[in-house]
């Protein structure tokens, strides 16, 4: 967006690596143009280093009031069209005013960066790391860089990690009891568990078991919430009898889930329903939802 | 199912798949990705018998979640499907004993395990089936859930051929867990086709094992089920086991299989009140049927049968059903066949009164075939209360049973039933006398009941039969039996005198004749002279009161005139009575021709060619002579009325008695007689202008061959002859 401010040509060509940049795992991102490009992976409380590049076009000498790189974590709301919220600043100088002539290169490092939230990319809102290298110029405003990178932070096995069971009816109608194994996942679990069909007087077509997300933004009056269905699987077709159980397993693996965010920065919150649906012949649904965490377990290499 | 082909070869192709590097555990969990159920199953039983089949994982594991898996679909049809193919998929799969999946944690139980709950589960759909939609379509439901029935038999057919399943497993778990599918789905047609399965798919001595069990189950069965199908397939599949090898008797008598099946087809019955008399008789015959073969020597079995049978016979009004009858007919007819031997059956008491409940025209039926079977087997009757008995069960035959119209009765139909009786009569026969006559009064008594459209087929067996036991007697020498015997000619004769004098009020009088003189011959045999008298004076009084017919009294004359000869028996002056008797009745015959014949057949009543025969040549000659006579006056008659003359033919004849009685040596006939007589042949002849000659010329001129044969002969006889001029 910003390349707005450079209605000229740039006079020089900007370049950022990252010191382990061959080794690093990279992982696709999406872009704001749809387009999905491989950014380096980091967590929180790793240490990012790496190297800028300046050089200059044939010629051309850029003459410039500094050199710095900045470590951003933004927070970008869609609504609240280009407003930027930084969570996080880091500021590192590379070079004092002067004039670069040829192509120079400036290593730079910032330890143990603390990175508590993850990459986000939602429906309205988007969390974002990126470093950022400016050349302030004195007119012509400044060139800019970014190099973004992704977050993914690693939680460890819950303490405690209650199944969910909970009844639930229409009386006379329907009732049914429900069981999942877990009440927090990880990203490549699987949900066990079962339905009970304890009353059953309607005749029914399926039973889906979703996964949606429901991502609300800004606070008090001004909140959005975003739900969005990412699974649907089919638990079960026709109608059961009284005293049927029917078994649920659910592999989380092949959708593209995150780990629930609560209230990040005050910003926003990710979080993640089961939503069990029953729907009847006459395309009635009935559906009980129930909240599940999920959260990222340090994968092993294999994977 | 050819999306089953299909699905095999997706199968081959993810066999593939996995030997090209992707491990068969995550193709597993791979296809369980799919969002949709249907595929998503069809999916992972595909590739789950590929992940058996590598071996990475026990088959029981595998198999448990598959089949716990299908649960998700719950649509009758799509299911049973599904689990049509799983059954199908996993056939070869199972870790049955010698199996290649068999061993370490896999036994033969797991897959046992297996099957029964993907049973269960199948048949849980299928009984669901017809819950499902509007009313309207049931009849349709019904005929596709009918198609579908295989589907859900497959899994029994499986079970049966499992390897490894022995009888303890079969009884402690197969059984009872497949029996409490069965009697908890409380659905007709499921229980019906699924007994029907579980009888057919599991190997006899099971079912003989596990009778106890199987039999409950069929009790508790819904009442609208057709139990007695069910039970008649077992009872048949049982009395074939038990026939197919003798060995296999004695495991019967240790689980006392009839008192078990008996007990059930009681219970059976009693409690399924709608059940129609024909089902009730169809499990009857079944248990008779198992009864005979598997206990061909516990007549008491048959007979307990027979009387359950009796009373739940006895508790409906009147078998009206045709296929009841039927069965009642079968019912009967088995140990008939069985023991091919009608004493056998005479000892079952129950076996009449089961009888007593078919209708006349069965009963009659049943009749014959037991008639049948006693000539079949040549069997013989020997003593009185079985006759007793076995009149007892012919009954429809020997006499009008109520309401029955006689009209409706087709008379060849008749005169065979009455034949058969006839016939069925010679077969009784006792070596002992005094048990014969007992024999003889029993089917006496039952015959006189049968009214006179039977008595003319009934009494002359029973008359010949005395006459034999009479015979019998007379060879043993009767003298023998003192008076206390009962068994004594004179008495039978008594029996017989009313017998037949009941046959002559029928009316039925050339009968009673014959009879009469039968007896009157067989009672001169044994030297009873006022008893053969008695018959005489009986047959004479028939012939005056009864015979009107002419031509029966030509019949009835001969018949006692050639009777009379025969007899020896009589005092001079009783034979006097009767031969003058005879004559007299000869001489009023009405037309000539048979008087002259009939009299000339009473010349031989004075002329007996016996060693101590009577030999009255004069009163035989006046016999002859008065033939003569009416011949002429028949001549006479014939000339006047026809203007020719006919009867040579009767001249002829005479001659022939002349020449006879001359041969014989009677010295009141002599030549000149017969010589005076072929002249008044001749004469007659040549008067006669030929007319006659075509009739009488062949006979008369081989008569004269005769004579002048003999006189060439020469001899004794060829003197005599020669005495003869011609």
């Amino acid at each position: 967006m910003n390349y707005l401010l450079g209605a000229f040509k740039p006079a020089c060509n900007i370049s950022i690596a990252f010191s382990d940049g061959k080794n690093r795992k990279q992982v696709p991102m999406k872009k704001e143009n749809g387009q999905t490009a491989m950014v380096p992976l980091f967590q929180s409380q790793e240490t990012i280093s790496g190297k800028v590049c300046i050089e200059p076009y044939q010629g051309k000498k850029v003459e410039h009031n500094g050199v710095k790189v900045e470590l951003l974590g933004q927070i970008e709301m869609y609504f609240d069209r280009g407003n930027f919220y930084d969570f996080t600043s880091l500021v590192r100088e590379l070079d004092v005013p002067g004039d670069i002539y040829e192509r120079k290169t400036y290593p730079f490092e910032f330890p143990t960066v603390e990175m508590p939230y993850e990459t986000y990319n939602g429906v309205n809102v988007r969390l974002r790391y990126v470093l950022k290298v400016t050349i302030t110029r004195g007119y012509a405003g400044s060139i800019l860089e970014y190099q973004e990178f992704m977050v993914r932070n690693y939680a460890p096995l819950p303490a405690i990690n209650n199944s969910i069971k909970m009844e639930v009816g229409i009386e006379d109608c329907l009732h049914i009891e429900f069981e999942y194994n877990k009440s927090k996942y990880h990203l490549k679990d699987v949900i066990l568990g079962k339905i009970y069909f304890l009353l059953v007087r309607i005749k029914m077509k399926n039973m889906d078991l979703e996964i949606r997300r429901r991502e609300s933004t800004g606070a008090g009056a001004n909140t959005h919430v975003e739900t969005e269905t990412l699974a649907k699987f089919e638990l079960m077709d026709g109608t059961p009898v009284r005293g049927e159980s029917i078994p649920v397993r659910l592999f989380l693996a092949p959708y593209d889930l995150t780990p629930t965010h609560r209230n990040i920065n005050n910003k926003f919150s990710v979080k993640y329903y089961l939503n069990l649906v029953l729907v009847d012949e006459e395309d009635r649904r009935y559906f009980k939802q129930q909240e599940i965490t999920l959260y990222r377990l340090k994968e092993d290499t294999s994977s | 199912m050819r999306a089953f082909d299909q699905l095999r070869q997706l199968e081959i192709f993810f066999r593939d798949e996995s030997r090209h590097g992707l491990p068969v555990v995550d193709l597993y969990e791979l296809v369980q990705h799919a969002g949709n159920i249907l595929p998503r199953m069809y999916l992972l039983c595909t590739v789950g018998s590929v992940y058996i089949k590598s071996k990475q994982a026990p088959s029981k594991d595998v198999l448990k979640d598959l089949v716990e898996m299908c649960r998700g679909v719950q649509h009758p049809i799509r299911g049973l499907f599904l689990r049509s193919y799983l059954a199908q998929v996993s056939r070869d799969k199972l870790p049955e004993i010698g199996s290649d999946y068999e061993g370490d944690a896999n036994t033969v139980m797991d897959a046992v395990e297996f099957v029964l709950q993907n049973f269960t589960e199948m048949n849980k759909l299928w009984v669901r089936m017809q819950h499902q939609g509007p009313g309207t379509v049931r009849e349709k439901q019904e005929k596709e859930r009918n198609e579908l029935r295989d589907l859900v038999g497959k899994n029994l057919h499986v079970l049966g051929q499992i390897e490894g399943v022995d009888l303890e497993m079969y009884k402690e778990t197969v059984l009872p867990r497949v029996l409490e599918q069965v009697v908890n789905c409380k659905d007709e047609l499921a229980q019906y086709y699924l007994m029907e399965c579980i009888i057919q798919v599991f190997p006899d001595e099971y079912h003989l094992q596990t009778l106890e069990t199987l039999l409950a189950a069929c009790t508790q069965l819904m009442p609208t089920v057709d139990t007695k199908i069910v039970l008649t397939q077992l009872m048949d599949r049982l009395s074939n086991y038990a026939a197919s090898s003798p060995d296999v008797l004695h495991e019967f008598l240790q689980v006392e299989a009839f008192a078990k099946l008996s007990n059930a087809i009681g219970k059976v019955i009693d409690t399924q009140l709608e059940m129609p008399i024909v089902g009730a008789m169809t499990l009857f015959v079944s248990l008779l049927t198992f009864t005979l073969r598997v206990h061909p020597d516990r007549l008491d079995y048959v007979d307990q049968v027979l009387g359950a049978c009796v009373v739940k016979l006895s508790s409906v009004p009147k078998l009206e059903d045709a296929r009841a009858m039927k069965q009642v007919v079968a019912l009967l007819s088995a140990p008939l066949e069985k023991y091919s031997d009608i004493v056998t059956a005479l000892t079952l008491s129950n076996y009449p009164r089961v009888m007593d409940h078919l209708d006349d025209g069965t009963n009659k039926v049943m009749a014959m075939l037991i008639i049948q079977s006693i000539m079949k087997n040549d069997s013989c009757i020997s003593t009185a209360d079985k006759v007793e008995v076995l009149f007892e069960l012919i009954k429809g035959l020997i006499k009008d049973l109520d309401g029955t119209d006689i009209e409706e009765l087709d008379e060849e139909d008749f005169q065979e039933e009455q034949n058969s009786v006839a016939r069925l009569i010679h077969m009784l026969d006792n070596e002992e006398p005094e048990e014969m006559l007992k024999i003889i009064c029993v089917v006496r008594k039952h015959l006189m009941t049968g009214g006179s459209r039977r008595l003319p087929f009934t009494v002359p067996p029973l008359v010949f039969s005395a006459l034999r036991l009479v015979r019998q007697l007379e060879a043993q020498g009767g003298d023998i039996a003192g008076e206390d015997d009962p068994a004594t000619p004179r008495k039978i004769f008594q029996i017989l005198n009313q017998t037949i004098e009941v046959l002559s009020s029928v009316p039925c009088p050339e009968l009673a004749l014959r009879l009469y003189l039968q007896c009157a011959e067989a009672a001169s045999d044994c030297d009873l002279e006022p008893v053969a008298y008695e018959f005489f004076t009986q047959a004479f009084i028939l012939y005056e009161e009864e015979i009107a017919d002419s031509k029966a009294q030509v019949t009835a004359i001969h018949l006692i005139v050639g009777t009379l000869q025969r007899i020896n028996v009589f005092g001079v002056e009783n034979r006097d009575t009767l031969t003058h008797k005879a004559t007299g009745y000869s001489a009023r015959l009405l037309k000539k021709p048979d008087q002259c014949r009939a009299v000339y057949a009473c010349s031989h009543l004075f002329w007996v060619d016996d060693l101590d025969g009577i030999r009255d040549g004069e009163r035989a000659l006046l016999c002859l002579k008065r033939a003569l006579r009416i011949a002429n006056a028949a001549q006479q008659m014939a000339n006047a009325t026809r203007g020719s003359s006919g009867p040579v033919t009767l001249f002829v004849e005479i001659l022939n008695k002349y020449i006879y009685f001359y041969e014989k040596g009677n010295p009141h006939i002599t030549p000149s007689d017969i010589q005076s007589l072929i002249e008044l042949i001749n004469t007659e002849m040549q008067s006669d202008n030929g007319n006659t000659t075509i009739h009488s010329d062949p006979f008369f001129t081989s008569t004269l061959r005769y004579i002048r044969f003999q006189k060439q002969k020469g001899g004794l006889m060829g003197d005599k002859y020669d005495l003869i001029k011609l």
